[in-house]
C-alpha cells in the first residue's frame, strides 16, 4: 500500500469517527508523522482530487477519494486476518502497521483467497480496537 | 501507524519471507485443484501445453519455496507449513474456483504476477534499508531477484499460451 492510500485510509477513519471533516493535526497524529509533512501529502491528494482541504476546518475525501480509502481499508483488513488466523502472530496489529506499506493489494487479494473475511468488510474494521470487529480471534487472550 | 517503505528489521524481514513461502504454497495448491477440480472429459480437451503449465508452476513454487525457508532458517524463524496452506487452500477453493479453462489460465498469470509484485516491492524495500540483517544481504537479493526473474518468465509463458488461445 503506498503512502498515498496510508493516508485516505486514515482520513476516512477520522472522518468515521468524528462523523466531519478530519483535522491536520489530528491526521498527523494517527500517521505518526510531523504537521508539515501531513499538509504536503494533502495537497497533494487535493491535486488529484482525493479530497477536499477546507482551511480550519479540516480535510474530506472526495467520492473517489472515498472508494480508494475503503479499499486501502480492505487491504490492510486482509494483512491483519491474515497474520492473525494464517501465521498466528500474537502482535498482529503492530506488524500489519509495519508491513502494509510493503503489501501492494494485489498481493493482499491473493491472501485473501485463504482467508475468511465478512462480506460487509470493511465497515465492520472498528478503528479504537484497530482490528475487524467481527474477526475470530483465538489468540485474543495473547494478543491483549 | 508508520509511513515508509523500507524493511527495517530482521523480524519484519522473516515475515515477509513467510508471506512470499505462502504466496508460492497458493500458487502450487492452486494449480494441483485446477487439475484435479476437471473431469476426465474435460482432461482429454486440456492443451497439453495448459498441463505443463501447471505442473511446471506447482514444480517451480516448491522450489521457490525451498529457497526461501533457506533464508527463513539463516535467519533463525520458522517457515509456514505447506500442509497448513494446502488444507486452507482446498477450504476456500469453492468460493474462489476459476469457471473454466480461461479461468484456470487467468488464475496462474495473476498468481506469478501477483508474486513477481511482491518479489519486486521487497527488494526495493531491502535495497533502500540501512538495517543490518542476520542473513547476508548479497545473498539475500540474489536469492530474491531470481526468483522475481523466474516469475517474470512464468507470467510471459502464461500469457503467451493466453494469446494464442484467443
Amino acid at each position: 500500500m503506498n503512502t498515498a492510500d496510508q493516508y485516505l485510509k486514515a482520513i476516512y477513519l477520522i472522518q468515521r469517527a468524528e462523523n466531519g471533516p478530519a483535522a491536520t493535526g489530528a491526521l498527523a497524529d494517527s500517521l505518526d508523522v510531523s504537521p508539515a509533512s501531513a499538509n504536503e501529502m494533502i495537497g497533494k491528494l487535493q491535486d488529484r482530487e482525493l479530497v477536499d482541504h477546507e482551511k480550519y476546518k479540516g480535510v474530506s475525501l472526495t467520492d473517489e477519494g472515498i472508494v480508494r480509502a475503503r479499499e486501502a481499508l480492505q487491504t490492510y483488513c486482509i494483512i491483519e486476518r491474515f497474520l492473525a488466523n494464517v501465521l498466528e502472530v500474537e502482535e498482529f496489529r503492530a506488524e500489519a502497521k509495519e508491513l502494509e506499506a510493503v503489501i501492494d493489494e494485489t498481493v493482499a487479494e491473493r491472501l485473501d483467497t485463504i482467508i475468511d473475511r465478512e462480506p460487509q468488510c470493511p465497515d465492520c474494521f472498528d478503528p479504537e480496537a484497530d482490528v475487524c470487529a467481527l474477526i475470530d480471534l483465538e489468540i485474543e487472550e495473547l494478543a491483549d | 501507524m508508520s509511513v515508509g517503505t523500507t524493511v527495517t528489521s530482521d523480524q519484519q524481514l522473516v515475515r515477509l519471507l513467510q508471506i512470499g513461502v505462502v504466496l508460492e504454497e497458493v500458487v502450487e495448491a492452486r494449480a494441483a485443484h485446477h487439475y484435479r477440480s476437471l473431469s476426465d472429459e474435460e482432461r482429454e480437451q486440456l492443451d497439453e501445453r495448459i498441463v505443463d503449465l501447471l505442473d511446471h508452476a506447482a514444480e517451480e513454487s516448491a522450489e521457490h519455496r525451498e529457497r526461501l525457508e533457506g533464508l527463513i532458517d539463516a535467519l533463525d524463524a520458522e517457515s509456514v507449513a505447506f500442509e497448513e496452506v494446502e488444507t486452507l487452500v482446498r477450504g476456500h477453493y469453492g468460493q474462489t474456483k476459476p469457471e473454466d479453462f480461461d479461468g484456470i489460465l487467468y488464475d496462474q498469470l495473476h498468481g506469478e504476477e501477483t508474486a513477481y509484485k511482491f518479489y519486486d516491492d521487497l527488494i526495493t524495500a531491502i535495497e533502500e534499508s540501512d538495517a543490518q540483517f542476520s542473513v547476508d544481504r548479497d545473498r539475500l537479493l540474489s536469492v530474491l531477484r531470481d526468483i522475481r526473474e523466474e516469475e517474470k518468465e512464468g507470467a510471459q509463458e502464461v500469457a503467451d499460451i493466453m494469446e494464442e488461445r484467443e
